[in-house]
């Protein structure tokens, strides 16, 4: 009885977002009276860092400090329409939409500042820090609070944008029936170190390493976050979650977390994480989204890990001791491929 | 059905409910009290967001008895703060990224806050122990770690 070590490699294409419909997402921006700026969105954070990076894509856009940037996804009923966080759309689609609201809103803003400054708003441009003045003469400038103040007591302007993306239909090739449906893809590639114990079946993962291409990492501490907890689920998925029971029934299957397995803090492996930045064409300031796909590698590259320490191809989902011990079984014994 | 008088300490201030025979002390923490910090997952002692501490022990208070608290002393996250300052575990855990929904962090800082006051200077290994029985399924675990062992050693340089 021996435990084997075992590598596998994954490599993926992941799509960003859905093509139904055109996958739209709406955004609305406005200033209140105190001269800070809200998002409104129907797009909700589940921790992921939607209410981050869309703060971060507005205030970019409207030319102000991040801090004066709220964004509100309260309520789905009453905000704009989204299609919802999920498929990795988030900082793609809500994101772009947020770009077009913001650059209208930006526009009222600066109409209202040159009506104050009495110049052409052609001439003005913002210092990210809060004001607006003239190009080249930052003598001639208005903060964008006074800005906005005026134009909502004195010039009766709402300083607000509307935004919206919808990725363009993609038509069918009557001859090759070839199209297009996706305008975004992410990638990645994924290398799992293992240990398997030929006796009872169970998997060490040793060590992951990764690297991910999704764009510009707008906001690079939250990417390496969704990648590490992604990571782990990915984990789960390969090796440990199932709501089927593994003996003999339906009535031994899991009820609760005590049954339902997943990895604990006891079973995680170092990963290391290389993020790599190609601006996407048609990203919100070039990002894609880690969303789904940082889960997704890790599930054929342990499937694969396995297969190289004792030589058991497992092609269903978990990857549970059970399995390992009849495939090794079926092998009359554990089979390791080794290095070549 | 019977209604118990119960007197404990609730983060150092003496508290005096009726709690009604069975009741558990998440209910009433959370309704009885309104100290929303503890947070209901499971109902059912395995994900641990519910943990509070009696008298300096991590417990799940979906599964205690409110009775049994009488006379003792149930810390909560709203307690962890000293005043404005917050406890060094919640410095470290934002400054770590150790939360992404949230949900299960009030159940990981009092874990953790119970292990840093038996163990100030823990192994990777006693923090692993410290929060086994607590469900995270966003962050992969190793920030809410990380975070952890920046708290000890933050808390050791407040000390000195």
């Amino acid at each position: 009885m021996a435990r084997h070590k075992g590598r596998g490699f994954a490599a993926i294409n992941y799509p960003i977002g859905m093509n139904l419909g055109g996958d739209p997402s709406q955004a609305l921006v406005h200033s209140n009276p105190d001269g800070k700026f809200m998002v409104s969105l129907s797009s909700i954070d589940l921790g992921q860092g939607m209410k981050s990076v869309t703060r971060q894509i507005a205030a970019e856009t409207l030319g102000v400090p991040v801090e004066d940037v709220y964004v509100d996804t309260a309520d789905s009923d009453t905000g704009p329409h989204c299609m919802g966080s999920f498929a990795s759309r988030g900082t793609h689609r809500v994101g772009n939409a947020v770009i077009a609201a913001a650059q209208e809103a930006r526009a009222v803003l600066l109409e209202a500042a040159a009506e104050e400054l009495e110049v052409s708003a052609a001439d003005l441009e913002t210092d990210g820090r809060g004001n607006i003045h003239v190009k080249g003469a930052p003598g001639r400038s208005i903060t964008t609070a006074a800005a906005s103040l005026a134009a909502q007591f004195k010039q009766g302007r709402t300083v607000s944008g509307r935004g919206i993306f919808l990725i363009p239909f993609a038509g069918v090739d009557p001859e090759t029936g070839e199209m297009t449906p996706v305008s975004c893809f992410a990638h990645a590639a994924l290398v799992v170190d293992i240990e398997v114990d030929d006796e009872t079946g169970e998997i060490e993962v040793a060590k992951l390493s990764s690297a991910y291409e999704v764009g510009r990492a707008l906001n690079p501490k939250l990417v390496e976050q969704q990648l590490v907890g992604g990571a782990w689920m990915g984990m789960s998925h390969a090796a440990w979650e199932t709501t089927e029971p593994y003996y003999p029934d339906r009535g031994h299957g899991p009820e609760d977390f005590n049954q339902y397995l997943m990895p604990g803090p006891g079973d995680i492996a170092p990963h290391d994480i290389a993020i790599l930045e190609r601006p996407a064409p048609d990203g919100p300031y070039g990002g894609k989204g880690p969303g789904e796909m940082c889960a997704n590698p890790v599930l054929p590259a342990l499937a694969n890990a396995v297969y190289d320490a004792v030589g058991v191809r497992i092609d269903e989902l978990p990857v549970t001791p059970e399995k390992i011990l009849r495939g090794i079984q079926a092998n009359g014994g554990a089979r390791p491929k080794g290095r070549r | 059905m019977a209604r118990t008088p119960v007197e404990f300490r609730l983060n150092g201030a003496e508290k005096a409910v009726f709690v009604e025979g069975g009741a558990n002390l998440l209910d009433v923490l959370r309704r009885g009290l309104g100290d929303m910090t503890p947070k209901y997952g499971c109902g059912q002692g395995t994900c641990g967001t519910c943990t509070v501490l009696v008298d300096g022990r991590p417990q799940l208070a979906c599964l205690t008895l409110a009775e049994t608290v009488a006379g003792r002393e149930v810390r909560t996250v709203a307690g962890l703060p000293d005043g404005a300052e917050l406890h060094p575990l919640q410095d470290a855990f934002m400054e770590n990224f150790a939360a992404q929904c949230g949900y299960c962090t009030p159940g990981m800082l009092m874990a953790a806050a119970a292990l840093l006051e038996r163990r100030p200077d823990p192994s990777r290994e006693e923090v692993v122990e410290a929060i086994s029985g607590n469900i995270c399924r966003c962050t992969g675990y190793e920030p809410i770690i990380a975070a952890i062992l920046d708290a000890a050693q933050r808390r050791r340089r407040r000390a000195s």
